[in-house]
């Protein structure tokens, strides 16, 4: 084995996550938080303190969509970069009618897992499809630049087309995040890009495998 | 401008019952519009310029009396000008003073998510408090006639306040008191219906037998209210709604969308919770990390000799897996 090769304590580490990977990550990361709680401010009434956090109601609103279309902006680099990993397959099919043995720790029972589990997957074309919405309907109901193009019917429609795809969206982040905290090892290969080889033999042994015949390291 | 805190009925984004101490006074208000007497002199645009001091800016013709040509920040009542032949061949001018219809049931105040930016008062006014205002322009998605307007300037929302602070120390709206022929008057909804029967039996003794009045049941009435000689067609006079209501989509969408959608996330959120408490987290063992050291360089994967697709449900571990224990 090379002497370059990156360890943490006495395990050894494959890479995950480029540098530029982990950075584009977080930076839809940050922005999404700041899009929930202005998108929770202005949706519901018992929400409405979040508007606090940025300077009050008018400034909320005038954030909100400019922060929404960075994100965006990040959003389409990231799952460009992501797309060929989280196409469906026979194999993630399976996976996920194994729903109860994924939520119950039984990896063993599970078919070999890629780069990306069935889960994951559907986490992507879930987000991508929010995110889609999300811009779509968000053009239309930005009032100050906007919405004087549309009829009024379309406005209204993407008015509950936003609600909708942000709700969904906040739901799936805060399933992707229980994801990071449940399955130990993962937020490290998100901050630091690298994950044990333990940690890819368990949950991702054909991407570990296929890694492997590659060089390792940074 | 909020100027009667103790007589608000209804306050937008606000879950909590407003100030009730005093006991309201049974009897709302209305300004009751007779289209049949209008001769469009456009004196109550002028008032109510006036009274709240607005100017809009000096537009250009468009070939039509109505000046301007819409509602704006400045103009909150605006003449409506529109020619119909009649079935017997006859040209026919109806003019209609449009403007903000307060609605028994505020499309706008159910829209807005800004606390207090729009209130309804106990008689019925529905008022923007701009400094409340955060300019999302969600009214203008919810109103039912199209009225509210938001300042390019300022980015707050405008539209006719019924000169609730005239109402407020007992005197009528401008535009009523300037109206040079009797076609604007001004007093409590009762007595603006009685008005307004009168009046319909009037046009129908002179030919007029649709006469009637417009005051919509599909948004709970409204504390302005029409007498149109053809109450059958509402959508002669410059395209008033025969049937407004709230948009169902905006019902949804600030009705049964807002308690649901908060309780999804929090039901996700706490599903996460008790699954980490009850289950637990998927860490990864000393023996998968000797497994992963142990794996063949040139191991062949599910396909060859090594795990199947999907091992049998709990079985006992293949071959492969137990050669290194």
């Amino acid at each position: 084995m090379n002497n370059h090769e990156p360890v943490r304590g006495r395990h050894r580490l494959i890479e995950r996550y480029s540098r530029g990977e982990r950075t584009n990550h977080w930076i839809i990361a940050i922005t999404f938080v700041l899009l929930a709680l202005s998108g929770l401010a202005l949706f519901h009434p018992a929400m409405f303190w979040l508007t606090s956090l940025f300077g009050g109601g008018p400034w909320t609103r005038i954030l909100h969509p400019f922060v929404g279309v960075f994100m965006f902006l990040c959003f389409v680099v990231f799952a460009a970069r992501m797309w060929r990993y989280n196409l469906m397959d026979e194999r993630d099919r399976v996976w996920l009618k194994h729903g109860r043995d994924v939520i119950n720790n039984r990896e063993d029972r599970l078919p070999e897992v890629g780069r990306y589990n069935g889960g994951q997957k559907l986490l992507y074309f879930v987000l991508v499809i929010c995110m889609i919405g999300l811009l779509l309907s968000g053009i239309v109901i930005w009032r100050q630049y906007f919405s004087f193009y549309f009829p009024i019917e379309i406005i209204r429609a993407a008015s509950v087309i936003h609600a909708i795809c942000g709700l969904v969206m906040i739901c799936a982040i805060i399933v992707h995040i229980y994801a990071g905290i449940w399955v130990k090892g993962s937020v490290g290969a998100m901050v630091r890009g690298t994950v044990t080889w333990g940690w890819a033999w368990k949950h991702h042994r054909a991407w570990f495998r296929e890694s492997r015949k590659e060089p390792l390291g940074k | 401008m909020s100027m009667q805190s103790l007589d608000i009925k209804r306050r937008s984004a606000t879950t909590t019952p407003p100030p009730s101490v005093r006991e309201p006074v049974p009897a709302s208000v209305a300004k009751l519009i007779d289209v049949s007497k209008c001769i469009g002199c456009k004196a109550c645009q002028s008032a109510c310029m006036e009274w709240n001091d607005l100017r809009d800016v000096v537009g250009e013709a468009v070939g039509v009396y109505d000046n301007p040509p819409d509602l704006t920040e400045h103009s909150w009542t605006v003449m409506r000008f529109s020619e119909y032949q009649n079935p017997q061949g006859d040209l026919e001018w109806l003019i209609r003073k449009d403007g903000c219809m307060h609605c028994e049931d505020p499309g706008c105040l159910k829209a807005c998510p800004s606390p207090g930016a729009i209130v309804q008062y106990t008689n019925g006014i529905v008022d923007f408090h701009e400094e409340n205002c955060i300019g999302c322009g969600y009214c203008v998605t919810g109103c039912p006639f199209n009225v509210p307007r938001i300042s390019k300037k300022d980015h707050k929302a405008y539209k006719c306040t019924l000169c609730s602070d005239r109402v407020a120390v007992g005197q009528e709206p401008a535009c009523v008191k300037t109206c040079p022929t009797g076609a604007i008057v001004f007093g409590t909804k009762e007595d603006m219906k009685q008005h307004a029967a009168d009046r319909i039996e009037d046009l129908k003794s002179r030919g007029f037998d649709k006469a009637g009045l417009y005051d919509p049941a599909g948004v709970g009435g409204t504390h302005v209210m029409y007498v149109l000689h053809h109450a059958d067609q509402p959508g002669l006079y410059h395209g008033l709604p025969a049937n407004p209501t709230i948009s169902p989509m905006v019902a949804l969408w600030k009705g049964i969308a807002k308690p649901l959608g908060l309780a999804a996330v929090a039901l996700t959120a706490l599903a996460g919770f008790f699954h980490y408490v009850r289950v637990g987290p998927n860490e990864v063992s000393e023996e998968d990390e000797r497994r992963a050291e142990d794996m063949p360089l040139d191991d062949p994967g599910p396909d060859g000799y090594g795990r199947p697709h999907i091992p049998p449900g709990g079985g006992p571990p293949t071959p492969q897996e137990t050669r290194h224990e």
